[in-house]
């Protein structure tokens, strides 16, 4: 016990931002798993009485255009937040992942999944994720879809180089020789050595997920609005920003810190890393 | 070089050819019937019968592809449903804000993001280099939007210097001096931008340092400042230069958010209202154009790349 805490509180020590970006994402993990118990309004809980209140007294941030307590929507949220980086990571890997290391092990079908990979890399993205909410639909679980096909593309890039890269490597080349097919190898010698630069990875697709999400949430084409987003706060508080300054802080700096401390921790990750894969990762 | 020329040209072409069976494909994935979708549930039969015979959607699926491209590439991108004009006059209608927001973005990219980014490489691993690395890490984090709104309510909004909305065409009243609408919009846009750029410039440098030839400049014994501006920087910005294409064909992209916060009447803005008009055909065509415009673009880097430095082989 004493040896895993030692050797994660070095590092930890030597970059407080990024100790200070975790206990950031722990804090918002906090806010998502607890936010009834946090949140001291319900998010939705309409007050036309006190509508556009400032900062202070019962409501801590104020309240939104619809007398809706700032506070209790920004722990709320939370769960969106998370709900989409965690969604998005799963769709970027869990698609992202098979397309490189197939492409990586067989030339001939690879030549033609990243030619595939190419043409979608050559739509810019926020108009290949709005492309796909129109033919889906408007909706959390679509936006996810939308967003993750985003950085498929990237993650099967990375993924194809590292496995090609470790393809080559002696001892892949001798569990060949010794006869293990390709299920073995990928299972035992190909996917453990690609730990961490897909943890790298979805760090930063984590990051760039809120920042997606976010930008779809303010077209009015991502979360539907009676869901409680911080895009979809700032969404609705555009009007209002000369009168309430306060409903574009807050979500804001929640988008902001969150996408801010994963970036961190990608970072310190990535110089943790291989520094054979350091240059294939992140961006 | 002519050889690299061809099998490169040729790659972008295939994967042009690729990128608009998906484009073309995607009118085809939505739901519903598309006619219907477009004219919404109120469309009398002669108004269907109409749309369905101007878009050919009688014909056979690769036909009716055929005849899409045909058009596109002799210019004519279709009728768009909404404002019942070409395609190619909303898209050109759009084309002056978005390519001038564009341009005056890639000033702020430039002006920041290369100087900021040769400042951290060469103080490499000091307060000032982690500091800069730092805040280039903070506006990649930043939304455009929400910078934008901030800086409405304070230089808009607040100090009055710059107008909040809008974009008056610099060929009508105003003439260059409307160019301020576009101020605060492109600052907001170069935000995450000029922070990649820095990025990049800061590693192009330390990866230049390391190699040989700036190690046996040292050894001559030329001055320092003379190692990083002749032998290092030079070389540097080959690489950066390289990335300003694929930038300015990310800003057009970019700008849809950008454009919507400051209502400016430029393409992004447009694929947003079509998206909620469904009116399809805008959005294929201007899908079309910037994915032509990316590999163009990219095609023209690569190539000029090539010939700056031989050494780049096609991988």
């Amino acid at each position: 016990m004493r040896q895993i805490l030692m050797t994660w509180a070095r590092p930890m020590a030597a970059r407080p931002m990024t100790a200070l970006g975790i206990a950031f994402l722990l804090l918002i993990v906090l806010f998502a798993a607890a936010s009834p118990w946090i949140a001291p309004f319900p998010p939705d809980q309409i007050d036309p009485v006190n509508r556009l209140l400032e900062p202070g007294g019962a409501h801590l941030l104020g309240t939104d255009h619809f007398g809706r307590d700032t506070f209790s929507r920004v722990v709320y949220g939370a769960r969106l937040a998370l709900l989409i980086g965690v969604g998005v990571v799963a769709f970027a890997l869990a698609s992202g992942v098979p397309i490189g290391i197939l492409s990586a092990l067989y030339p001939n079908l690879g030549k033609v999944l990243m030619r595939m990979v190419d043409v979608l890399m050559s739509f810019p993205s926020l108009l290949l994720a709005l492309g796909l909410i129109v033919i889906l639909g408007q909706g959390v679980f679509n936006a996810i879809l939308a967003i993750g096909l985003i950085y498929l593309t990237t993650t099967a890039r990375i993924v194809y180089g590292v496995a090609l890269r470790l393809k080559a490597e002696p001892y892949v080349e001798a569990a060949r020789s010794a006869g293990a097919g390709p299920w073995w190898i990928v299972t035992r010698h190909i996917l453990p050595n690609m730990i961490s630069p897909l943890l790298v990875q979805a760090s930063f697709v984590f990051a760039f997920a809120q920042l997606g999400a976010a930008s779809l949430d303010f077209l009015g084409l991502g979360a539907p609005p009676d869901i409680p987003s911080w895009g979809n706060m700032l969404a609705e508080s555009r009007i209002y920003i000369t009168r309430a300054s306060w409903l574009l802080q807050w979500p804001g700096l929640m988008i902001v810190l969150t996408a801010f401390s994963l970036n961190l921790v990608g970072d310190a990750l990535r110089d943790r890393m291989d520094p054979r894969f350091r240059e294939m990762v992140g961006k | 070089m002519g050889r690299y020329v061809i099998r490169r040209t040729g790659a972008a072409i295939m994967t042009l050819i690729a990128a608009s069976i998906v484009i073309f494909a995607f009118i085809h994935l939505i739901p519903g019937d598309p006619v219907y979708v477009m004219l919404g549930d109120g469309a009398t039969p002669e108004q269907v019968a109409a749309l369905r015979d101007r878009m050919g959607l009688d014909e056979p699926v690769v036909v009716q592809y055929l005849i899409w491209a045909g058009n596109a590439l002799q210019g004519d991108l279709g009728q768009s449903i909404f404002f019942d004009t070409p395609v190619t006059q909303v898209i050109r209608e759009g084309a002056e804000t978005s390519i001038l927001l564009a341009l005056i973005t890639m000033v702020w990219i430039v002006a920041f993001g290369v100087p900021v980014g040769i400042l951290a490489a060469i103080r490499q691993g000091t307060v000032i280099d982690q500091g800069l690395s730092g805040l280039a890490m903070l506006l990649a984090s930043v939304p455009t939007f929400w910078v934008g709104l901030y800086l409405i309510l304070i230089f808009a909004a607040g100090l009055g210097w710059f107008p909040s909305s809008g974009y008056p065409s610099i060929f009508e009243e105003g003439g260059l001096a409307n160019l301020r609408y576009l101020i605060l919009p492109s600052l907001a846009l170069a935000a995450p931008n000029a922070a990649l750029i820095l990025r990049l410039t800061r590693a192009s440098m330390l990866d230049v340092a390391r190699e040989d030839y700036v190690r046996t400049a040292r050894a001559k014994g030329i001055a320092p400042s003379r190692v990083v501006l002749r032998h290092i920087l030079r070389n540097a910005l080959l690489a950066v230069v390289s990335a300003f294409g694929f930038t300015f064909a990310a800003l057009i992209s970019e700008a849809v958010v950008t454009e919507t916060v400051f209502a400016l009447p430029g393409v992004g803005r447009t694929v947003v209202q079509s998206i909620l008009r469904r009116d399809y055909p805008v959005i294929q065509g201007v899908i079309l154009i910037i994915v032509c415009m990316y590999l163009v673009i990219n095609l023209a880097v690569d190539l000029s790349y090539r010939l700056l430095d031989p050494r780049v082989e096609l991988e």
